[in-house]
């Protein structure tokens, strides 16, 4: 079976989950024989370091570069500040100067691939690549799956929707033959906020690889008694940061002896370093920028406790990393990780001081960390990239069987 | 001709409140239930009072005037009866009138049906005490055979029991250590020299207590003829059959449409059909009938699960800590004058609370999690950790 794959990022380039997972999920689907064309946004003159370096790992699968100003998760504003910052030099380009007209641009380019590349099936990842799959599909007429890992609920924290994402990425999940959703959370948001039928809607939750997180070199002896508290991702609205230093404070009305970590760029740097300072725990507050590779193996090993307060969160590939780390997590209930693991803490992300209560529980109780711990890394060592990947090739083969039967 | 012998567990925990890091030094009390809702202590009382008590009480007392030959034995947490007087005295007074009749024993066990015995022999005879003046009090009865925490059991808690003057205790009647001995008889524990230990035939006890209404199990469903009949296949090879449960088997474990109750009520009249069958209670065992041997059980053997061992209250870390933590300050509490203090410490040692902390079925979704207040085991822990260090600021301010 050949599958065309539309996505945003690709490992080790990526800058969030979706990278990670469609990593997982083409790796696995791989391994059981299925030929993946793998289509993503690349702009050659600004990201100099990309080298195609998956292709040779994953012999089935191509990697496709589009060139275009399009990066993961970026937001129309941030497009226009790289647009502007692109004008200002001498390259020469053909992009658009506004991010929809873009995505526009780069969905007819998608088309010319899909008549150039045979395929079975057109899978396409979140938002972005919508109108590429809708595109691809005019073309070759063959079934198209839209992969929401993400919707623009999660993404603006239910703030300030962008009326122009959101509509394209209804017309995604309306026009798609099927909806592939990462949690039923993700689901019930695809069936209310976009109208759709949840029959369409189909429900695969990401998984992990352990191993890839066992080696990690822990550092933590270099700050002696002190207890860890990790926050790691982007700083955005919906991430929740900024619960995660208030409970911080509250914490360390309780117990100084306790850091906290923040891991991960985002549109609110500024904001969590004052905050912090406001707070007057800027000397608890540690920041280190964007992690990945070692330094992220690093940092969840160090750490006594991961917690994620996403405001909205619809998978949370990160709670599962940090398991696979054997460090256990806190994760608010808006997520859908809390839907298949057990072994975790839950929390509502506005409930600030239970997530305190709980820092704190863990911190001062060394038995409760390690139940945590290894209960958690248990759980997770059941959550497979394989068994997604047989979730995925039935969904393929169901599709392409009843479109065989019309 | 085996002998019938219904022992019935009833019992109630006084459950702990969610109680968060910052309650502590505030909020002492750790067992009002305005947090816990549908699973808060005068809640579960008030919804087993009609589901299981009321009915089932009536169901037996209806039985035994039937029958003047039918006969039960029950054992009472001293926190079950504790929350009955508060929250359902109808409930204490339709048990008062079973005790009433004579067709009924009851037994003695740990007040606070803790894991004492395994922590402290001071605290263990002690509570034992506690719950022989309550029986006392309650109805006017002195218990002669003991049964500990969840059937946990041992030679030196046979020893013991036997120094403090009972005739009788119960355990489980497990094969891997009777071997090809049958549960159906009088065993006499290993070094001690009068006390009987009736066994347990967790077979046909758990066809009731676990199975009855599992579509899944190839004998459902349990019509009364088909039970009697095994019961009846005992005959010559048993002295007794120990029937030994829950008592919230009836209506709340098996559900009244399982057709629990319809059971029960036609049970004993079918039992009586058979002229070599009667019933006794187990101090009625212990007068008629002679142990056949010794039985060796050194580890602890308990009731509970597959494993039939205490881990599902001592396996993990948090449960090992947390009971460390109860026991360590048993002699600053005793010192004390406060009677709360030593009432509240009492009540943090019920088993229960180190059973909500267990992490073994928690992936499953289990039937284990429908009894549980929290959502997790790790929440169990943390409120009662939250709560101990508390109490420890109580205990030292006093």
């Amino acid at each position: 079976m050949k599958v065309l794959m539309f996505g945003w990022e690709f490992p080790p380039f990526n800058s969030g989950g979706l990278g990670t997972a469609c990593y997982g999920i083409t790796k696995a689907l791989s391994e059981k024989g299925i030929e993946i064309n793998f289509v993503l946004p690349r702009n050659y003159k600004i990201d100099e370091d990309f080298l195609n370096v998956i292709s040779t790992r994953l012999p089935k699968i191509k990697i496709k570069e589009i060139d275009s100003l399009l990066v993961s998760y970026i937001t129309s504003e941030n497009y226009r500040r790289r647009f502007l910052e692109l004008t200002k030099s001498n390259i020469e380009y053909n992009y658009c100067d506004d991010l929809i007209e873009e995505v526009y641009r780069y969905s007819k380019i998608a088309a010319e691939i899909a008549a150039e590349i045979d395929h079975d099936i057109i899978h396409v990842h979140d938002w972005m690549t919508f109108p590429a799959g809708i595109e691809a599909q005019k073309i070759s007429q063959k079934p198209f799956i839209a992969h929401v890992h993400s919707t623009e609920y999660d993404r603006s924290g239910g703030h300030g929707l962008n009326p122009y994402v959101y509509q394209i990425e209804k017309n995604g999940i309306n026009y798609a033959d099927n909806i592939i959703a990462v949690s039923n959370l993700t689901k019930n948001k695809i069936k209310n906020g976009y109208n759709e039928n949840s029959k369409r809607i189909e429900v695969v939750y990401n998984a992990i690889n352990v191993s890839d997180f066992a080696d990690g070199k822990d550092h933590s002896h270099n700050f002696k008694n002190y207890k860890i508290v990790l926050f790691l991702g982007r700083l955005t609205l919906h991430k929740g940061p900024d619960y995660f230093l208030n409970a911080a404070k509250k914490v360390l009305e309780k117990n100084d002896e306790v850091l906290f970590i923040i891991s991960g760029s985002g549109d609110m740097d500024h904001q969590i370093i004052e905050q912090a300072a406001n707070l007057g725990i800027s000397d608890k507050v540690l920041f280190t920028g964007f992690l990945r590779g070692e330094r992220l193996k690093q940092i969840y090993k160090m750490a006594d406790l991961y917690v994620m307060p996403s405001v909205s969160e619809p998978f949370g590939i990160t709670s599962l990393e940090s398991l696979a780390s054997g460090t256990p997590v806190m994760i608010s209930k808006q997520s859908g990780a809390s839907e298949i693991l057990n072994h975790c803490l839950k929390v509502d992300f506005w409930d600030t001081d239970e997530m305190a209560n709980k820092i704190l529980a863990v911190v001062d109780n060394e038995e409760l960390k390690t139940c945590l711990s290894d209960n958690g890394q248990n759980e997770v060592s059941d959550f497979k990239w394989s068994n997604v990947a047989d979730k995925i090739i039935n969904i393929y083969n169901k599709l392409i069987n009843s479109k065989k039967i019309t | 001709m085996p002998s019938i012998c219904f022992y019935f567990q009833v019992h109630q925990p006084y459950r702990i409140k969610k109680y968060s890091v910052f309650d502590i030094g505030n909020d002492h009390d750790y067992f009002k239930d305005e947090n816990l809702n549908e699973k808060g202590n005068k809640a579960v009382m008030e919804k087993v009072s009609r589901k299981c008590y009321l009915p089932t009480n009536k169901i037996l007392l209806d039985l035994i005037h039937k029958h003047p030959e039918f006969k039960i034995s029950y054992s009472f947490s001293g926190t079950a009866l504790e929350q009955m007087e508060n929250f359902a005295p109808e409930v204490l007074e339709s048990f008062q009138k079973l005790i009433k009749t004579g067709n009924v024993e009851i037994l003695s066990e740990t007040y606070y049906h803790s894991l004492a015995f395994f922590y402290s022999d001071e605290e263990f005879i002690e509570q034992i005490e506690l719950h022989k003046k309550k029986i006392k009090e309650l109805f006017d009865y002195e218990p002669k055979v003991f049964r500990n925490t969840e059937l946990s059991y041992n030679n030196e808690l046979a020893t013991i029991v036997e120094r403090l003057g009972y005739n009788g205790i119960l355990a489980e009647g497990w094969e891997h250590y009777l071997g090809y001995r049958s549960p159906n008889f009088l065993y006499r524990p290993k070094g001690t020299q009068k006390i009987k230990l009736l066994l347990k035939n967790y077979k046909l006890s758990d066809d009731i207590a676990f199975r009855f209404s599992n579509k899944q199990w190839k004998e459902h469903p349990l019509y009364v003829p088909k039970f009697c009949n095994w019961l009846n296949s005992v005959n010559g090879n048993g002295n007794t059959i120990n029937l030994f449960m829950d008592y919230e088997t009836f209506g709340e474990h098996q559900w009244e449409d399982s057709g629990i109750f319809d059971f029960l009520y036609s049970l004993p009249e079918e039992i009586l059909k058979h002229p070599d069958n009667n019933f006794k209670t187990p101090s009625e065992l212990i007068s008629t009938y002679q142990t056949v041997g010794e039985l060796d059980i050194h580890n602890t053997l308990t009731w509970a699960d597959t494993e039939r061992d205490l881990s599902a209250w001592t396996g993990n870390s948090m449960q090992k800590s947390s009971l460390r933590k109860i026991y360590e300050i048993e002699e600053d509490v005793i010192n004390s004058t406060d009677e709360k203090l030593k009432t509240d410490w009492r009540k943090l040692q019920t088993s229960d609370h180190f059973y909500y902390m267990c992490t073994k079925w928690f992936s499953d979704g289990d039937v284990h999690k429908y009894f549980s207040p929290y959502e997790s085991p790790y929440e169990a822990f943390i409120s009662y950790m939250n709560i101990l260090n508390d109490f420890r600021l109580r205990l030292k301010n006093s």
